[in-house]
């Protein structure tokens, strides 16, 4: 047992370098982060680089490695925000569009339905009333032709629309499939447009993921606060231009059929009657820039796409003198008046705006609008100056443990706890190795994580060491103590971790955020702990007895 | 012979079941007290559980808790409770305070308008206050995360008590199971007396816990199952009391690491990881405690049953003399 193969003496020392090598590059973490920000800059500038650039790439040598471990928010200071999607909001958009096609629908089975009439009904559903209830089955059948099957892989053989009678009514509403279906979409573009937010806001390695059903997870390190991230990702940005009716100081004023009422923006207790068919929508926007208007006040450009540009056109070439509203997400940012025909689909848009917020109103306009509203579960935001405490407390607690611990192996068990302890040096360059491998996060509990793996990695030595010595006892000589030290400690070793081991993967799967990170540090300091115990520790002891070969031990 | 640190002579032979009805019963009595204070007193759920905001202030002059209290009352926020942090490894000029706001009623998480009335309501007070992290959680989350913790309690044990029933007898399973539960629960029952905040770290702490119990208890039972194929006609309470004092070198000397560890993390690893590394601290001296004086003490009271029958666990041909506890 003492006796190692060479192969496997080989495959021991070549993890323990490897491992060792990868994990380098994190003691020397800002100095290799710049590096690598360096080169990626370098890179998309196709090779371009400026002085700084150069000097911060040979500050770390290129021919070693320079992967890292990520840190997380709370050690690196960003914003944490969890959303939840109104994903419902888009069956009352979806229904509402039918209502044409409905009437249209109805229209041709006039003469066994009768007239139509939509009824007042909640959101998502539409409901039409017909004047000949006889023709019920007719009306049914065309309305019921308008619907069109899901393609999705659940809901194979269902159409979009649920259409049923109730009474001298038609009820419109989305099949179950065809939510399912929409609330996967719905998903996808907030997921999409969330992401051109905040990759336009330009900071580094933004999380963006979806979250169970309906929410979405975003974390975006190094952001001042996690109000500025909202303020970007939590307006809808759904930029319509309306035709105005009138202006009015009353704020309960009936607006009419067809019409919105709407307050307007930066003017306290003014509103604005538009209609409430819009002529052109932001999606029809191609680009969005801030800009400057001829009074050099902050504003932003637009321009639309060919079909938005002509309708645009067609609009103010019929309606000049008169004013239209540009409204975002139910608010009038300004109504000008129409001064002459507007061709070639660009404008811009004035209001009371700062620098900063025409900018922010282009990224959004640039983005897109969301398809539905947001609300915020949960919101955390870290100072960067409050993670850099936690780092550096976290660092002084992990080296005095380090050298408390080592003091009382070397204490207790002597040459065979030096041995320990350079296993023990060796388990924590692996644990950051793995870590920077999988592309882990290292949290602040994962601080806690390695420290306490430094006290329980020894464990599984202290356990072959005792039996070592148990076994010294009954004269057996040393080599025959330390081979039945080794296989009789193993059940153990193996029970006891295999149970720790249970509980990090519970924590990982029922944790989140940094009590995960947590999770992913115990269970990798589980298997490394295991492994330098097990073959690093023996190696050396291995390698010592075979050069000393000593008659007696001392344990 | 060369010198060695031994917390533990060579030899040891104590009896661990001469004060059982002591040690058992005061185990008891101690779970009582913890369900009872945790019953009557509650815990200080942080806001992941009962949902809320805390923010986290740093400034170079003096905390003024009065003044502070002043500035937000004005603000009709609703309840505010603020407390002075200390710590060691804190500057001199660095005075930290932690103010929590409740949850906002019809709101999920804090609104950007009110954090901004907040922060600026504070720092009109104190110029010099920063506000250093902000934490908002909503009443839909703070419920999710009440019952996702006490599913992966549950399912923590429960996997621990299946590894160990494969692995061991049923009797051990619960033995090393209930043993874990009454550490889970002191420590529970410590955090409810003295009020400490418990949050989701706090349920990982538990969590650790409960690894490290097991982990503890598993090298006894461990050596236990070794003895009662080596001894099969001693009986079962002295076969225990020999593999405790077996290895009561070894279980003194890794609770030793790990609690100083854990010392070095609780003294100097910052306040904001205190709480964690509090609870995995009483966590693992009651670990250690239990794994001595409880869980066997169940395996003894349910009785073992040592007849010949085939069992799959490693080393253990099973010749068991029948002998009673």
């Amino acid at each position: 047992m003492l006796q190692i193969p060479l192969w496997k003496r080989l495959i021991i020392v070549g993890l323990c370098a490897l491992g060792i090598i990868i994990a380098v590059p994190n003691l020397f973490y800002t100095k290799v982060e710049m590096h690598n920000d360096a080169v990626a800059a370098v890179t998309a500038a196709k090779g371009v680089a400026t002085p700084e650039q150069t000097a911060a790439e040979a500050a770390w040598p290129s021919w070693l490695p320079s992967g890292l471990v990520n840190l997380g928010l709370d050690l690196r200071g960003g914003a944490h925000l969890l959303a939840e999607v109104h994903v419902a909001d888009v069956y009352a958009s979806r229904i509402d569009a039918m209502w044409p096609l409905v009437r249209d629908a109805l229209r041709d089975v006039r003469d066994a339905a009768g007239s139509v009439r939509r009824q007042p009904s909640v959101p998502g559903v539409l409901r039409v009333a017909i004047s000949n209830p006889a023709g019920m089955d007719a009306a049914l059948t065309a309305v019921k032709a308008l619907a069109t099957p899901v393609v999705s892989l659940t809901g194979v053989g269902q159409n979009d629309i649920d259409v049923t009678a109730e009474g001298d009514e038609i009820v419109v509403q989305l099949s179950e499939a065809e939510r399912v279906a929409t609330d996967s979409r719905t998903i996808q573009q907030s997921l999409e447009i969330i992401r051109r937010r905040v990759d336009a806001a330009g900071t580094r390695e933004p999380t963006i993921q979806r979250q169970g059903e309906d929410r979405i997870l975003i974390q975006v390190p190094g952001i001042g606060s996690a109000s500025e991230l909202k303020k970007l990702i939590g307006t809808t940005a759904k930029l319509t231009f309306n035709p105005v009716v009138g202006r009015t100081t009353d704020a309960g004023a009936a607006p009419g059929p067809r019409n919105l009422l709407l307050p307007a923006m930066g003017e306290d207790g003014q509103f604005y009657i538009v209609e409430q068919t819009p002529v052109v929508t932001g999606e029809d926007l191609t680009d969005a820039q801030p800009a400057f208007d001829q009074n050099n006040r902050p504003a932003v450009s637009f321009r639309f796409n060919p079909a938005g540009g002509r309708l645009f056109g067609d609009y103010t070439a019929n309606n000049i003198g008169s004013p239209f509203a540009i409204v975002l997400d139910n608010e009038v940012i300004s109504a000008p008046v129409i001064q002459s025909h507007i061709a070639g689909g660009s404008g811009i848009i004035t209001g009371n705006f700062s620098v900063e917020e025409s900018t922010n109103l282009a990224v959004l306009l640039r983005a897109g609008a969301l398809p539905a509203e947001m609300t915020f579960l949960e919101e955390r935001t870290v100072g960067p100056e409050l993670g850099q405490d936690s780092i550096d407390a976290g660092k002084v607690a992990a080296v005095i443990a380090i050298v408390i611990v080592g003091l009382y192996m070397l204490a207790s068990y002597g040459l065979f706890g030096m041995f320990a302890n350079l296993a023990l040096a060796i388990n924590i360059a692996l644990i950051f190795a793995i870590l920077t491998m999988i592309g882990g996060t290292l949290t602040l509990p994962g601080i806690a994580g390695i420290v306490l793996t430094i006290g329980m990695a020894v464990d599984a030595n202290v356990l072959v060491y005792e039996r070592i010595r148990e076994e010294l006892k009954t004269a057996k000589g040393p080599a025959r103590a330390i081979e039945i030290g080794y296989e009789r400690a193993m059940s153990a070793i193996i029970d006891a971790n295999v149970t720790t081991l249970i509980t990090a993967a519970a924590l990982f799967f029922f944790g989140a955020g940094p009590v995960r990170g947590f999770a992913v540090v115990l269970g990798i300091g589980i298997v490394t702990s295991v492994f330098s115990a097990i073959f690093v520790t023996r190696l050396f002891i291995s390698i010592w007895f075979g050069w000393r070969r000593p008659k007696t031990i001392e344990l | 012979m060369a010198w060695r640190l031994k917390l533990v002579p060579e030899v040891t032979n104590f009896n661990f079941f001469r004060w059982q009805w002591f040690t058992f019963g005061g185990s008891i009595a101690l779970m009582v007290v913890a369900l009872v204070a945790w019953a009557f007193m509650g815990l200080n759920f942080g806001i992941d559980f009962k949902g809320g905001t805390t923010l986290r202030t740093e400034s170079t002059t003096a905390v003024d808790v009065g003044g502070y209290r002043q500035a937000l009352n004005a603000l009709d926020v609703g309840d505010v409770s603020i407390t002075e942090v200390f710590d060691p490894s804190f500057r001199d000029n660095q005075h930290v305070a932690q103010i929590r706001i409740g949850a906002q009623d019809g709101y999920e998480a804090v609104t950007p308008e009110t954090l901004d009335k907040v922060q600026t309501a504070l720092v009109a007070f104190d110029p010099a206050l920063k506000v250093v992290s902000v934490e908002s959680v909503g009443p839909k989350v703070s419920a999710e995360l009440v019952w996702t913790s006490i599913l992966a309690v549950m399912a923590t044990s429960a996997g621990v008590l299946v590894y160990i029933w494969l692995r061991f007898e049923w009797q051990f399973a619960l033995g090393g199971v209930l043993a874990l539960l009454h550490d889970m629960l002191i420590t529970i029952g410590i955090f409810a007396v003295f009020q400490w905040k418990f949050d989701l770290t706090i349920v990982a702490a538990l969590l650790t816990i409960l690894g490290y119990s097991i982990n503890d208890t598993v090298v006894v039972f461990d050596r236990l199952r070794e003895n009662l194929v080596k001894y099969k006609t001693m009986p079962l309470r002295d076969v225990m009391n020999l593999s405790v004092n077996e290895t009561l070198s070894r279980t003194i000397m890794t609770s030793g690491t790990t609690l100083m560890a854990l010392a070095a993390m609780l003294i100097w690893g910052g306040d904001v990881i205190r709480g964690f590394s509090l609870a995995i601290f009483i966590g693992v001296i009651l670990g250690t405690y239990s794994s001595v004086y409880v869980a066997k003490n169940i395996v003894l009271l349910i009785g073992l049953d040592r007849s010949e029958k085939p069992k799959g666990g490693k080393g253990t041909p099973s010749e068991y003399a029948n002998i009673d506890a």
